[in-house]
């Protein structure tokens, strides 16, 4: 029933998975903050 | 007596012949009238999920019925709304996103963190689904139920061809359903009465109209160009908002957020049915999908109370840690319970907003998780 062959193969996916999430959380959460300081700028 | 016997044969001609065939599978099919049944009792006397857990219940004994008449017209809605290019789940995407107010999120930007670590629960539970034999493709689909996400879950099991679509629809809604009850007590285990009885503030940042504009635009950029196997989710989504923050469609977002959205809803549980055939769906593997489903959903709710807490030893400004549980994006639902359980442990913690920024930027993330999925496995 345990497959082991299938558990690394999976093991990169989670590595990347969680990473690549990160990064691409990361990249919007910077993206939002510039257009929130250039915006609210613009405004006063 | 030959008349009455021929009578007979006539009335129940159907169900004769089934046993006469395969007599284990009018049993098996008589034991998905008992679980369309359920589904039909958990929607109505329950009220989980109703608009989809109902016509998915009432479509499993169409389907079960024998010889059933129904079975190609069902087949063919599957067909044409979700098999062929997964159309269903992304017109629902456009009545979500307008449905959604990422002002919450856009104020504090830095809740797409907690949205992020509320992933955890679904790439685990892929290595784990690994680990018990399921191949990745299914193990991926699996997972997918972690994000609490129906249209995403579809979208991906659907995707990568998995054997097992059926079984996860149910998982996925049953358990969106459930996370007033799943939720509180995960986030009890691993909080502490002082962490919960932390209060927040308001930021009260404005957000300019240019920004609530630009965010759906500039999100499916950045997804598009890092998935872009989920670009059409996202795309979708945020194509849903861009109509809501507009403010000039404002009839065409209303006809989003109600009409199209319901219009779709009665078809989906329905054309999902169709895949809840006796001797597709009653198999062991449905039951170890709803165990793994429970495990994803709960792991994705700790990892969105850890992160929180982890950040909580770098930062002044202490964060609630229950607001990282509404990082899954059972949208409002997570965001509500979050809430009630602040004003459970103290009647003036109002985490309300903070949840809600938290759970939008789970919508966002799941998507962005069902992507990345998409992108290393069917790219």
């Amino acid at each position: 029933m345990f497959n082991f062959e299938y558990l690394l193969q999976s093991l990169p996916i989670l590595g990347k998975g969680m990473l690549g999430i990160f990064i691409v959380t990361g990249i919007i959460i910077l993206t939002v903050s510039v257009l929130n300081n250039v915006t609210n700028k613009k405004k006063d | 007596m030959e008349f009455i016997l021929e009578f007979i044969n006539d009335l129940f001609g159907s169900v004769i012949e089934s046993v006469q065939n395969d007599p284990v599978l009018l049993i098996k099919q008589i034991a998905m009238w008992i679980i369309g049944g359920l589904l039909i009792y958990l929607a109505i006397k329950k009220e989980m999920e109703p608009s989809l857990l109902l016509p998915m219940g009432f479509g499993a004994i169409l389907i079960n019925l024998p010889e059933s008449g129904a079975k190609e017209v069902i087949d063919l809605l599957f067909e044409i709304g979700i098999d062929n290019g997964e159309l269903m789940p992304l017109i629902l995407f456009i009545g979500i996103g307008a449905m959604i107010d990422f002002t919450p999120l856009l104020r504090n930007p830095k809740y797409m963190i907690f949205g992020a670590a509320a992933q955890f629960g679904i790439f685990f539970t892929l290595c784990l689904a690994s680990f018990l034999g399921f191949e990745l493709n299914d193990a991926a689909s699996i997972a997918i139920i972690g994000a609490a996400d129906g249209p995403t879950s579809i979208f991906v099991a659907n995707v990568l061809n998995s054997n097992y679509t059926a079984a996860i629809m149910v998982a996925a809604y049953s358990y969106m359903a459930l996370v007033p009850i799943i939720q509180p007590a995960v986030i009890k285990l691993c909080t502490t009465r002082k962490e919960r009885l932390i209060r927040m503030e308001d930021n009260g940042k404005p957000v300019s109209k240019t920004t609530r504009i630009l965010f759906p635009v500039i999100v499916t950029i950045i997804v598009g160009i890092v998935a872009p196997d989920a670009v059409a989710l996202i795309g979708f989504l945020m194509f849903g908002n861009l109509i809501r923050e507009c403010g000039v469609l404002n009839s065409l977002s209303e006809t989003a957020q109600k009409v199209l959205a319901n219009l779709i809803t009665i078809f989906l549980g329905i054309t999902i049915s169709s895949r809840m055939a006796a001797a597709e769906f009653l198999q062991w593997e449905t039951l170890l999908i709803m165990g793994l489903g429970l495990f994803a959903f709960v792991f994705d709710t700790f990892g969105g109370v850890m992160i929180a807490k982890l950040m909580n030893l770098f930062t002044k400004k202490k964060i609630n840690p229950m607001i990282g549980a509404a990082g899954i994006s059972a949208f409002p639902m997570s965001a509500r319970v979050v809430n009630k359980l602040g004003l459970q442990e103290d009647d003036q913690n109002f985490l309300l907003m903070h949840a809600v920024g938290v759970n939008v930027s789970g919508q966002v993330a799941s998507v962005i998780a069902g992507g990345l999925i998409l992108s290393f496995l069917a790219g």
